[in-house]
């Protein structure tokens, strides 16, 4: 009783803030619409016994997930109202190919039911009592899952290197400082030289030379000052 | 109506699902919202292999939901990194005009 009530005040939460983020007018508000859904997700996950994924849900997808989204939202300086054109044009489109689509999912769920078999063609049937969800998840995840385990984190760490080539850049006109470049410098151009110590660089004379003076300037005003200068032009 | 079975997770999951499908239509230019829909589907996904494996006992469907999890994460991060380096080329995140990206 109380868990059926529970799942109909995280399931109608759910899909309310699933609409709002797919027709909220500010971005950064749909970001947060999402957070709202993977928390009630979670909760749905918690109802169904699936603890570990429920807790994996809110630290991956609120904690890394979403920030990143909001991180991205706010980063950029969009136009956002530019963005919402044709908004009321694709949304008689987006509703019929959406309610057809459902009405087939409700169509496969009213005709669809388990094989007679099914109970006993389960992979890893839970235990009764026992151990947590957690550790029969651990326990299979482990040992028979173990390539796929591996699998999924070398697609994080293709994913990471991905987003790393792709975001980095160079700029032109900044200065860095390069060692190899200062290691393989060219010793023809660069002198050496050994200074004794407390000697200033006067003592040793390599200080760079002087400009050369410039030359007089010319004088421009030549009208008003040509009875001082005489002989001047 | 007070018994929580699997029909009751397939219909949060379909509706969540339809969701999505309409986010994206809805949201053609914004391929921000149109990556949020793929996550909102992504959970919709992960809700049915959740009231499966809650119904008939069976671990192997968290197990799915969980690589599941793990391939949504690096599509994220992936597609916010072409939406960034995108955004710095064109100064826009129109959607319509990333079939310049072609060739």
């Amino acid at each position: 009783m109380i868990a059926a009530l529970a799942f109909y005040f995280f399931a109608a939460i759910l899909i309310a803030s699933a609409v709002m983020v797919v027709t909220s007018r500010n971005p950064v508000h749909s970001v947060l619409f999402l957070i709202l859904c993977f928390f009630n997700a979670s909760a749905l996950f918690l109802i169904a016994g699936a603890e570990f994924l429920a807790m994996i849900l809110v630290i991956v997808y609120v904690g890394a997930v979403a920030v990143l989204f909001l991180f991205v939202v706010m980063m950029l300086d969009i136009d956002f109202a530019r963005l919402r054109e044709g908004f009321q044009r694709y949304a008689p489109v987006g509703a019929a190919v959406g309610g057809v689509l459902f009405l087939e999912l409700l169509m496969v769920l009213g005709t669809w039911r388990f094989a007679d078999d099914a109970a006993s063609l389960r992979i890893n049937p839970t235990t009764p009592g026992g151990i947590s969800n957690t550790a029969a998840i651990g326990r299979i995840l482990y040992t028979d899952y173990i390539y796929l385990f591996q699998a999924s984190g070398a697609v994080l760490l293709v994913a990471m290197l991905g987003a790393i080539v792709l975001t980095l850049r160079d700029r032109p006109g900044t200065k860095r400082q390069s060692v190899a470049v200062q290691v393989a410098r060219d010793p023809k151009l660069v002198e050496t030289r050994a200074v004794a110590l407390g000697a200033g660089l006067d003592t040793i004379g390599i200080r760079r030379p002087l400009p050369p003076p410039e030359p007089p300037k010319k004088v421009e005003h030549a009208a008003d000052h040509a009875a001082d200068h005489g002989g001047h032009h | 109506m007070f018994d929580i079975g699997l029909v009751h997770y397939l219909t949060v999951g379909a509706i969540l699902f339809v969701l999505g499908i309409f986010g994206i239509f809805l949201n053609r230019k914004n391929v921000i919202v149109i990556l949020m829909s793929v996550e909102l589907i992504l959970l919709a996904v992960n809700m049915n292999l959740v009231g499966f494996s809650s119904v008939l006992q069976d671990l192997t469907g968290q197990i799915f939901a969980m690589l599941i999890l793990t391939v949504a994460a690096a599509e994220a991060a992936i597609g916010l990194a072409i939406v960034v380096i995108y955004y710095r080329n064109r100064g826009s995140i129109e959607v319509e005009d990333i079939s310049t990206l072609r060739g």
